[in-house]
């Protein structure tokens, strides 16, 4: 079971960061967005070809008033 | 306002090699609206501002609410100073200033890591820790410390591109606890000082300047001020008034009165 945020999500495992990306309603170009998956940052240019692993703990941030 | 606008036009600051006319850095926290928030970077005139970064909201999908702090940041023609708010261990910081680089393309990084919940004060050897692994990753580290001089020290030695000493807690509005630690700073350190947390009002900012600081970080002074703009323009001349006294050269402190109109000439009746 894939992790997206903290919660389970029904994402199987080799989707591709772009998919989640897109999932999430957000274009591959947006702006203020980052991921990363067990702990390590997934540049932008890796989120088309990155497959997420079996019980990938996935991360998705964005900007947010802070500071 | 022009006369000094003029006068601080000629006296930038400047970090990391980026050279800015404003001395105050602006905390986008704590605004009530968006609206808010481009008013009050106008108002402040600041150059910098902070930006935090927090997880998507899977439920409500990619909110556009979010995503247009980015937008108003852009039209305010700011630059982003990403930090690492919330983090409380070396590795959750550099892992979220690493997302920031992705996310806001800049390899500035305001590096905080909390070592206590109730006061939020920083964690000294995990701040020590993630610092130096930034820099060896080439960031620009401008780290949240504490007011000790031994620290602020510490992390410039290591590179870091200005130190953040702390006034009092963040968010306490207490102003600058221990003026004394924050002049030592400014002796101790070669790199620019820049004043965070625990501004209340605008005296505060005037303080910090007048003590030495290069510049003053604002957040919820401002944001949580019942006119935020207001504020943001009062913190701007704050920190314009405080930085022109540091450098006008104040007069000594003395026991008694000194009289400024001169006995000579005095009538007698």
């Amino acid at each position: 079971m894939i992790v997206l945020n903290g919660e389970p999500a029904d994402v199987p495992a080799g989707e591709t960061v772009a998919a989640v990306i897109a999932r999430l309603g957000l274009s591959a170009e947006a702006r203020g967005v980052a991921v990363a998956v067990d702990g390590e940052v997934v540049p932008r240019g890796g989120w088309d070809s990155y497959a997420l692993p079996e019980d990938a703990r996935v991360e998705v941030l964005t900007a947010m008033q802070g500071g | 306002m022009a006369d000094t606008l003029s006068a601080t036009a000629a006296d930038p600051l400047t970090i990391a090699g980026r050279t800015m006319s404003s001395r105050l850095l602006l905390g986008t926290g704590g605004f009530p609206s968006l609206d808010l928030l481009a008013d009050a970077i106008a108002a402040s005139a600041s150059e910098l501002v902070t930006v935090a970064l927090r997880r998507v909201d899977v439920a409500g999908g990619g909110s556009a609410g979010r995503g247009s702090l980015i937008e108003v940041l852009a039209d305010a023609g700011v630059e982003l100073l990403p930090n690492t708010a919330g983090c409380h261990t070396a590795r959750d910081a550099v892992i979220t200033a690493q997302m920031a680089r992705e996310a806001f393309a800049t390899n500035w990084v305001k590096l905080e890591v909390i070592g206590d919940e109730d006061t939020l004060l920083p964690d000294a050897p995990e701040l020590l820790r993630a610092a130096e692994q930034l820099l060896d990753e080439g960031f620009v580290v401008l780290p949240y410390t504490t007011d000790d001089p031994v620290l602020a020290r510490r992390l410039a030695d290591l590179g870091c591109a200005a130190v953040m000493p702390l006034g009092s807690p963040i968010g306490s509005g207490m102003g600058i606890r221990n003026p004394y630690n924050i002049s030592l700073i400014r002796e101790a350190v070669d790199v620019p000082v820049v004043l965070d947390a625990g501004v209340g009002t605008a005296s505060d900012v005037t303080l910090a300047m007048e003590l030495g600081c290069d510049a003053v970080m604002v957040a919820s002074a401002i944001s949580r001020a019942e006119d935020p703009v207001a504020m943001a323009r009062a913190m701007r001349a704050g920190v314009q008034a405080g930085r022109l006294a540091s450098q006008a050269g104040r007069i000594p402190r003395r026991h008694y009165a000194t009289a400024s109109t001169p006995e000579q000439g005095l009538a007698e009746f």
